[in-house]
């Protein structure tokens, strides 16, 4: 395969459309595997701070994969491994010293399909900040998260009743409340829209735009609209077959979000965006 | 091509029309089949209205003030009630409850939340064989593991029995309750930084409750029921039960030994004892159907 051991090469000089200073989040040669199945292999990213970096790709092209690094969510999932680092500023996130709980305050998440805690909207926000030794005003602090995910408006009156009674898109704007809640320095969203109608993906987008400017988010989506819309920075993915037919995913091309869209560099980025597969 | 679209045609189907008709094959199964269906299914809730019935009606005269207070009469006495043995009964699964649902509560809680997928399958299997092991093989088990070690028949070796006898089911429908929750809010719970004690004990275990409560209910009704494994653990006596390290009565006992015997007011009694434990399984299942009602998936 010596044309895909060159788009790995030119993949790993892409580090440099990031300025190292600005990066948050940065990946060295990171290797998810599930049990004996290869699953995404030799990821190098950086992640800008304060911008929105979205990863796009076919089916089973590992970008959530990569997304669950990020907060060691892969840890969840039985028989899940991951070599090579991760970092968050200059820790690695998969050293031994590494409290995982801890990592996940700081690096919040939200997932494809709206999951809401069964309990209210209130306790659906404390949750976290009382699992975290939140000192601070909880009411204050509801109110403010429910705020800044443009929600508060319409669940101020109700917040005693239980989240799973919202809409879909008031869930997903809930979701996003209780991961800011936190006070994360990024938000990991996975395909967050994918579950919604279109009126409720635009008010979501509009909310990733306004979070930007306190969070850097990285955001997973199929949806390459989506992807020029809300993201400065964007990953391309593409997965190939193995010999034992199982497919892994590995990162194609990293650039301003502009730059993937209009100027790819790599033939399969320019099939990908301009819809002719996946 | 053409020859296709030449022989495509629907009027080679019958009833063309769209009206209803009752003459057609089609038409007549369907009705056939439908009449057959309902026709089995009050064949099949006949013997649940029946004995309801019959218990209503023989245990029915001696439903009065009596019977729930009064002392369980002696052979060829009048009057008198069943009061100890219901007294007897609640003590009974009240020890087996107090026994199998903790037990059987943090067991499904390990299997669903905290085992490793080969454990699991194994002690779920095992779970399974013993809730069909026959109720008087757990009778048998208590009386070798209690009656025999404190030399008394006791209410406490009768819990003991019906105690093995729900764990089983209170394993189970915890397992099943909890596996319900979807994994989305577990992650959801850990994504926001809680342990995954925290995740089980404050976001899964409440989501699952009402469930779990329902299956909990279940078990103590079948256990309430139960007469084999009592037989020869708690034995039966006349009078109030004073403690648990002795032999007291039970409704289901009771039955047992005054369906058969020649004296008419125990007979009586039977009925009436009948008809309470019957009531009492009743209430037990509503207030699973209930608590059921409270589960959130």
């Amino acid at each position: 395969m010596p044309t895909h051991r060159k788009q790995q090469e030119e993949a790993r000089d892409q580090h440099s459309v990031v300025d190292e200073s600005e990066a948050v989040l940065r990946t060295e040669n990171v290797k998810v595997t599930y049990g004996d199945t290869l699953a995404l292999r030799d990821v190098s990213m950086d992640v800008p701070k304060n911008q929105v970096t979205a990863l796009i790709g076919p089916s089973g092209c590992g970008k959530s994969t990569l997304l669950r690094c990020f907060n060691r969510l892969n840890d969840l999932i039985d028989g899940c491994k991951v070599e090579g680092k991760v970092f968050y500023r200059d820790k690695n996130l998969y050293s031994s010293k590494i409290d995982p709980v801890s990592v996940r305050r700081r690096i919040g998440m939200v997932f494809q399909k709206p999951n809401p805690f069964p309990k209210s909207i209130y306790d659906n926000i404390t949750y976290g900040a009382k699992v975290n030794g939140f000192k601070g005003d909880m009411d204050e602090l509801v109110e403010q998260s429910l705020q800044r995910a443009a929600l508060w408006g319409e669940v101020k009156d109700k917040l005693k009743e239980n989240g799973l009674s919202l809409s879909g898109g008031q869930q997903q704007r809930l979701c996003i409340a209780r991961a800011i809640a936190l006070k994360p320095e990024v938000v990991l969203m996975d395909e967050p829209c994918s579950s919604l109608d279109p009126v409720s993906t635009e008010r979501v987008e509009d909310l990733i735009h306004e979070l930007k400017e306190d969070y850097t988010i990285v955001i997973v989506t199929h949806n390459m609209h989506q992807a020029t819309r809300v993201s400065d920075f964007t990953a391309f993915f593409n997965a190939e077959e193995s010999d034992d037919g199982s497919r892994f995913g590995y990162l194609v091309e990293y650039d301003r979000t502009e730059r993937v869209f209009e100027d790819p560099q790599e033939e399969a980025t320019q099939k990908y965006v301009s819809g002719k597969f996946g | 091509m053409t020859s296709t679209k030449q022989n495509w045609r629907s009027d080679e189907f019958d009833d063309d029309d769209m009206e209803r008709s009752y003459s057609t094959q089609r038409t007549a199964i369907d009705l056939g089949l439908t009449i057959l269906a309902f026709i089995l299914l009050g064949v099949a809730l006949l013997p649940l209205g029946l004995v309801i019935a019959f218990v209503i009606i023989r245990g029915g005269s001696r439903l009065n003030f009596d019977l729930f207070t009064g002392q369980i009469p002696a052979a060829g006495l009048e009057g008198g009630g069943i009061a100890p043995a219901i007294i007897g009964t609640l003590m009974v699964v009240g020890i087996a409850a107090a026994i199998s649902i903790p037990f059987g509560v943090l067991a499904g809680i390990y299997l669903s939340e905290f085992s490793s997928g080969k454990i699991a399958r194994w002690i779920r299997f095992f779970t399974n064989v013993l809730s069909g092991v026959p109720s008087i093989i757990m009778g048998l088990f208590a009386y070798g593991v209690v009656v025999l070690t404190t030399n008394t028949f006791s209410a406490f070796a009768g819990g003991f029995a019906l105690a093995i006898l729900m764990l089983p089911i209170v394993v189970r429908t915890t397992d099943e309750s909890l596996q319900l929750v979807p994994p989305q809010v577990r992650w959801a719970s850990t994504g926001v930084g809680a342990s995954n004690f925290q995740t089980v004990l404050k976001i899964v275990l409440p989501a699952a409750l009402g469930a779990i409560l329902t299956g909990v209910t279940l078990a103590i009704a079948r256990a309430a029921g139960e007469t084999a494994p009592l037989i020869f653990t708690v034995l039966f006596s006349q009078f109030w039960p004073t403690g648990i390290w002795q032999p007291i009565p039970t409704l289901s006992v009771l039955v047992y030994n005054f369906a058969a015997v020649p004296y008419e007011n125990q007979q009586e009694l039977a009925w009436a004892a009948s008809l309470i434990l019957v009531l009492l399984i009743l209430l037990t299942s509503i207030s699973a159907r209930i608590a059921a009602r409270k589960s959130i998936y």
